[in-house]
C-alpha cells in the first residue's frame, strides 16, 4: 500500500477498499481463465505472463510517479528505442557491456531531463512538451539507425533478459526491484510526500516550500531511466533493437497506471495499484492468445474486459470526497 | 515565457532547414523525337529495395531502346511532388511512380492527367487520380508460396501456427489469404492450431508465440506475415527449448535471410525489385506502343531457403 505516512487515516482506509476492488476483478479474470483454458493455471504459463508483464511494468513505474505529479509521458516509447539503439550499437562496436548499458539509461535519464525541462522552463505543458520528444526522439532513432535492426549482442548482456536465477527469470527479478525501489521512493522518503502534495495542490506545494521545478525535472528523469531500462530487457530478450521498438508503449504504461486506479489529476494512487494494473492486463493478454481468440474481436474483448473491471473497482471503492 | 517558445520553434525549423538537401534530379534532357522517355520517381534510394528496383528498370530500359529519367523524391512527399511536376514540364512519354505516401501523390498525378502523360505505380499505389496500371508484388501468391513450402517441410501433417500482421492492413489480408486457401485445400491434414496477429513487430511476436506455445505443447511449423514476428518467434521457441518447429517468414530482410544461413529459418518470402523495375517499364513501354495492359500487374516473388540463399 503505497500511501504517504502523513495522510488521514480515513485516506489508507479508502485506499484500500480501491485495491480490493481491483485484486477482486483480477482474480475473477483468473478464474474465468482457468475455466476457459486448462493450460493457462501452470506454474509455467503464470510465469510467462509475469515475465511479459515486466517491461511494461517498468515503464510503468516511471509513468506512475509523472501521472501522480498530475503530468503525463507519453514519449517514453521513443525514449527507449533512442537509449537501446545507442546502447545495442555501442555493444556491437565493442564497447564493455556495463558501459553500454550504462550509456543507454544515462541517455533516458538525459531525455527525460530534457522533457522536464521543457515542462518548467518554457512552460509547455507535458502533454505537449512530451509529444513532441515522442516525435523528435523516435526521429532520431530512425536516423541513428537508418531504419535498420541491430542483431546480435553479447551473451553477457543478452543475460539481463534471458538469465534465470533461483528459477525465476532475470526480467521478473529486475521489475519486482524497480517497483520496490519506486514504492520505498515514494512512501518512505520526503520525496515521495513532495510529490502526492504536488500532483494534489501545486499551489499548496510552492508554499510549503516543495522545490517543485526540480521536483517536475526529477519524475520525468526517472520516467526516462525507467524507459531505458525496460528497454534494455527487451533488448536483452530479442537479441535486436529495431528502430520501430517501443512503439505505442506509452499507451501501455498509461493504461496501466489508470487500471491500477492512479488519478489522472494528480496526487492521488499509486505503485500497488500499477503492478497489479500490469499484471491484469498482460493476463488479458495471454489469456486471449491460449484461446486463440480472432485477432478481428481481441481488441474488442480487450476493450470490454478492461472496462468490466474498472467497473466492478467503482462499485467496491467508496466514493470519493 | 512566450519568447522562449518562438526561440524553440525558430531553433525547430533552422534544424529542419538544416536536414533538407535538394533533391537530386537527374539532369538528362530527353531527347524530342520519335523516342521513349520514360520518368521513374522513386520514394528513396536509401534503401537497397529502390536502388535493385531502379537498376532492374535501367537494364529494361536499355534493353528496349528507351531513355529512363530517375528522381530520388528521398521520402519527401514535397520533393516527390516537385520530382513529378519538372518531369510533366519536360514532357515524358509516361510515369513511373513509387509514391512516398499513397495520399499525397494524388495532385501530382492529377496535373499529369491533365497534361495527358499515362501514370503507372509502382511497389505503392495511389488513393486518386488515373492510374493505367499498378504493378506489385502478389502477396496472396506469396502466401500460398510460404504455405507449399511449409506444408512440405512438415510433412503434410502436424499443427500450424500463423502469425498475422496488422488486422485490417492490405499485407495482412492478402498474406494470410493466399497461405489459408493453400492450408486449407491442398494441405488438409495439417490443422492450423493458432491464429493470433502480433502487429508485424518483433517483440509482439515473441510474446504472442511463448503464449502460444504454453497452449500447443505440439507444433509443427509456423508462418508468419512478416520477418520481424517469425524473427520473435524464434527467439520465444529457443528461450523456452523448443526444437524441431519449421519456421517461415515474409519480406527476406537482412536479419531474416541471416537467420536462413544459421539453420534457424527454413525459409523467408523475398519480393523481386529488379523483376518489378523491369515489369513496370515493360509495361510502360507496351502501352505507349499500343498495346492493351492489365489495371494490375502481379510481380512474381520468390522463395529464400537454404538452398536458395546467397
Amino acid at each position: 500500500m503505497s500511501q504517504v505516512a502523513s495522510r488521514p487515516v480515513a485516506f489508507d482506509r479508502r485506499a484500500f477498499f480501491q485495491r480490493f476492488g481491483l485484486v477482486f476483478s483480477f482474480l475473477l479474470l483468473m478464474i474465468a481463465l482457468s475455466l476457459l483454458s486448462e493450460r493457462f493455471l501452470t506454474p509455467a504459463n503464470l510465469m510467462n505472463v509475469l515475465r511479459q508483464a515486466t517491461i511494461n511494468g517498468i515503464v510503468s513505474v516511471g509513468m506512475t510517479i509523472v501521472i501522480l505529479t498530475g503530468g503525463i509521458d507519453l514519449s517514453v516509447g521513443s525514449v527507449l528505442a533512442l537509449s537501446v539503439t545507442v546502447g545495442a550499437s555501442l555493444m556491437k562496436q565493442g564497447t564493455p557491456v556495463g558501459l553500454a548499458v550504462a550509456s543507454a539509461l544515462g541517455i533516458g535519464t538525459l531525455l527525460g531531463v530534457i522533457n522536464g525541462l521543457m515542462i518548467t522552463r518554457a512552460k509547455i505543458p507535458p502533454f505537449i512538451a512530451t509529444l513532441g520528444m515522442l516525435t523528435v526522439a523516435r526521429g532520431l532513432t530512425l536516423l541513428y539507425t537508418q531504419g535498420q535492426p541491430i542483431t546480435g549482442l553479447p551473451a553477457t548482456f543478452r543475460w539481463i533478459g534471458t538469465g534465470v536465477v533461483a528459477g525465476i527469470p532475470m526480467p521478473v527479478i529486475l521489475s519486482l526491484a524497480v517497483f520496490a525501489l519506486g514504492w520505498v521512493f515514494l512512501s518512505r522518503t520526503k520525496y515521495g510526500a513532495q510529490i502526492y502534495l504536488l500532483g494534489d495542490n501545486p499551489t499548496a506545494a510552492r508554499l510549503a516550500g516543495v522545490p517543485v521545478d526540480r521536483m517536475t525535472v526529477l519524475v520525468y528523469a526517472i520516467s526516462g531511466f525507467c524507459a531505458a531500462l525496460a528497454g534494455l530487457v527487451l533488448v536483452a530478450r530479442l537479441d535486436s533493437a529495431q528502430p520501430i521498438i517501443g512503439q505505442g508503449y506509452e499507451f501501455n504504461a498509461i493504461a496501466a497506471v489508470v487500471v491500477g486506479g492512479t488519478s489522472f489529476s494528480g496526487g492521488e494512487g499509486g505503485l500497488a495499484g500499477t503492478l497489479l494494473g500490469a499484471l491484469l492486463i498482460e493476463t488479458l493478454n495471454n489469456g486471449l492468445n491460449l484461446l486463440n481468440v480472432s485477432p478481428l474481436w481481441e481488441q474488442v474483448v480487450k476493450g470490454v474486459v478492461i472496462a468490466l473491471a474498472l467497473l466492478l473497482y467503482k462499485v467496491f471503492s467508496p466514493p470519493s470526497k | 515565457m512566450k519568447r522562449s517558445i518562438v526561440y524553440l520553434l525558430l531553433a525547430f525549423v533552422l534544424v529542419l532547414a538544416a536536414c533538407t538537401p535538394a533533391a537530386q534530379t537527374a539532369t538528362q534532357a530527353p531527347q524530342q523525337g520519335g523516342e521513349i522517355t520514360l520518368g521513374l520517381v522513386l520514394s528513396t534510394l536509401n534503401n537497397p529495395f529502390f536502388v535493385t528496383l531502379r537498376d532492374g528498370a535501367q537494364k529494361a530500359a536499355d534493353a528496349a531502346g528507351v531513355k529512363l529519367i530517375v528522381v530520388d523524391a528521398q521520402d519527401d512527399s514535397a520533393k516527390m511532388t516537385a520530382g513529378i511536376e519538372d518531369l510533366i514540364n519536360k514532357k515524358v512519354s509516361a510515369l513511373l511512380i513509387n509514391p512516398t505516401d499513397s495520399d499525397a501523390v494524388v495532385p501530382a498525378i492529377q496535373k499529369a492527367n491533365e497534361a495527358g502523360i499515362p501514370v503507372f505505380t509502382v511497389d505503392r499505389g495511389s488513393n486518386g487520380g488515373t492510374v493505367v496500371s499498378h504493378i506489385a508484388s502478389d502477396n496472396v501468391a506469396g502466401g500460398k508460396m510460404a504455405a507449399e513450402f511449409l506444408c512440405k517441410a512438415i510433412g503434410g501433417k502436424g499443427n500450424v501456427v500463423e502469425l498475422q500482421g496488422i488486422a485490417g492492413t492490405s499485407a495482412a489480408r492478402d498474406r494470410g489469404q493466399g497461405f489459408n486457401e493453400y492450408m486449407s485445400t491442398s494441405c488438409k491434414d495439417a490443422v492450423i492450431v493458432a491464429q493470433q496477429t502480433a502487429d508485424f513487430n518483433r517483440d509482439k511476436g515473441l510474446k504472442v508465440f511463448e503464449n502460444i506455445l504454453q497452449a500447443q505443447p505440439e507444433i509443427a511449423g509456423v508462418f508468419a506475415h512478416n520477418d520481424e514476428m517469425i524473427l520473435g518467434a524464434i527467439q520465444a521457441a529457443e528461450a523456452a527449448g523448443r526444437t524441431g518447429i519449421v519456421f517461415v517468414g515474409f519480406d527476406a530482410i537482412d536479419d531474416a535471410v541471416q537467420a536462413v544461413k544459421d539453420g534457424k529459418l527454413a525459409a523467408t518470402v523475398a519480393q523481386q525489385p529488379a523483376v518489378m523495375g523491369q515489369m513496370a517499364v515493360e509495361t510502360a513501354v507496351k502501352y505507349l506502343k499500343g498495346e492493351k495492359v492489365d489495371a494490375s500487374i502481379p510481380v512474381p516473388l520468390n522463395l529464400v531457403t537454404k538452398d536458395t540463399v546467397k
